[in-house]
């Protein structure tokens, strides 16, 4: 297998055919929570993608050069990341706010929701431990497999976040039954949605 | 027991806490941006309810606004005056006189069956939808459509839908921003000094029979209050087969409110109205 078949395979294998929101059900909570409008979903889209793309990066040093080399990784990944994710977050925040304050007025709400968000502690976690995932494309991550799968999981969530928010937009202004108005006709057009996206299973032997 | 693990551990965990933390303290030093203490000062005097009706983006940026000379200190429609003084004395300016202050009234007295209907809609529960579907369900076509966009856009919850499908304002909570007037498709919200008790609850310019022949309640453009007036000139006039107040001489006596033949003056306690009885029932 090519390096270059390999890196496409990890990307779309964690874009599409193991999807975070529609196939794992990681990061619902955003997922329902700023959909309401495509403006909102694409900002918090864009946040995601930066944010997670940068912790999986930093993460994934943390692991090769501390944690695994001093034997504490296995019990220790969950903590030491959640902490490497907040504060990398809250530098982000600062870095940006003095660099543009243009992206800040765009993504600024949106940082902090991702300080504690799963689909960023999951897309970090998997990107020093493949094995959680059944891509047996690769075990251990190189640096820049790691980052290439993290971006794919955030444009995962992004594409699929922003459909999403566009659906609910239609819903809103449609004549829905009264009992199943706002959230649970939003879960079932999601069910509908991860139903869609179980397509892609077994798509170049992912 | 192999205890080097939990050593190793705690080590870890402090060491990258601490280099974390080490670097997150030179960071806010080193990237601390300068916010101007105006921008904070104005923002904690502005209502924070994020309405828009300045339109600026939020609160927040109307505050950087208004600190950066971009907008006048009175900008915050919703704050009214007590607002605009005290954004005044924080940026230096002088408070030009107080205002008057307004509230919005609703200028139709419709509502289910007072007005005829000509079909009956079964779409969009909005009026802006209901108003783009051959000028609306109503026979009236100045009318209140009763679907409540106003209502919805309310940021202070001072519009409510009625029984009779009319929006009712609590002037009270009201703050004169104007969002219920934009919201609505037909332009019945309006804005009156809210010193005036009474206001017109009509919006139709057709002429008189062909109102009378939709409407109970509609201003046939009699001119009976015209004359009625106890001003002179009247405080109130007939233009564009509409009676209109001038709130500047009216004196709230309520002469105009009793004469009027079809009722569509109203009271603005409560929203009350006499029960319309010399009206002429349409066939």
């Amino acid at each position: 297998m090519g390096e270059i078949e390999r890196y496409l395979l990890i990307f779309i294998g964690a874009a599409l055919i193991y999807n975070i929101l529609l196939i794992r059900f990681i990061g619902l909570c955003p997922f329902f929570g700023v959909s309401s409008s495509v403006e909102t979903s694409i900002g918090m889209g864009l946040a995601v993608i930066f944010v997670m793309t940068v912790a999986s990066a930093i993460c994934w040093v943390v692991w090769n050069y501390i944690l695994y080399p001093l034997g504490v990784g296995e019990f220790l990944y969950i903590p030491a990341f959640i902490l490497v994710i907040a504060s990398l977050v809250q530098f982000e925040e600062m870095v940006i706010k003095k660099t543009s304050p243009t992206l800040y007025k765009a993504l600024g709400i949106y940082l902090p929701l991702i300080t504690t968000n799963c689909a960023v502690l999951a897309a970090a976690t998997e990107s020093v431990k493949p094995g959680f995932l059944k891509l047996h494309v690769a075990y251990h991550f190189s640096f820049l497999e790691a980052i290439i799968y993290s971006l794919g999981v955030a444009l995962g969530f992004t594409v699929v976040i922003i459909m999403f928010a566009a659906i609910r937009e239609r819903i809103d202004v449609a004549p829905v039954p009264k009992s199943l108005k706002g959230y649970p006709i939003a879960f079932i057009t999601a069910a509908l949605m991860s139903l869609a996206l179980t397509g892609f299973t077994n798509l170049f032997g992912l | 027991m192999n205890y080097t693990y939990v050593i190793d551990a705690v080590l870890t965990m402090g060491g990258l806490a601490a280099l974390l933390g080490l670097v997150l303290s030179i960071a806010s030093i080193k990237l601390h941006v300068e916010t101007d203490p105006k921008i904070v000062q104005i923002a904690e005097v502005l209502p924070g309810t994020n309405c828009g009706a300045c339109g600026l983006p939020g609160c927040e940026g109307a505050a950087e606004a208004i600190a950066n000379g971009d907008a006048p200190y009175n900008v915050c429609v919703a704050g009214g005056y007590n607002v605009a003084t005290k954004v005044a004395a924080i940026i230096g300016v002088e408070a030009e006189d107080a205002e008057v202050k307004k509230v919005a009234v609703v200028g139709c007295g419709g509502g289910s069956g007072k007005v005829k209907i000509c079909y009956l809609y079964d779409g969009i529960s909005q009026c802006a939808a209901a108003n783009e579907l051959i000028s609306g369900p109503l026979a009236c076509d100045y009318g209140c459509l009763g679907f409540g966009d106003c209502a919805i856009s309310c940021p202070f919850d001072a519009l409510r839908m009625g029984d009779d499908k009319l929006p009712k304002v609590d002037r009270e909570k009201c703050t004169a921003c104007g969002i219920c007037a934009s919201a609505c498709p037909r332009g019945i919200m309006k804005l009156v000094q809210s010193d005036g008790d009474f206001n017109v609850s009509c919006n139709s310019k057709d002429q008189g029979k062909n109102v009378r022949k939709v409407c109970e309640v509609g201003c046939i453009a009699c001119k009976i209050c015209e004359k009625s007036c106890p001003e002179e000139p009247s405080a109130i006039t007939v233009d564009e087969n509409l009676a209109e107040f001038n709130y500047e001489t009216c004196t709230n006596c309520g002469v105009c409110f009793e004469k009027c033949p079809t009722k569509c003056i109203q009271s603005a306690e409560g929203n009350k109205r006499p029960v319309s009885s010399s009206v002429k029932k349409s066939t």
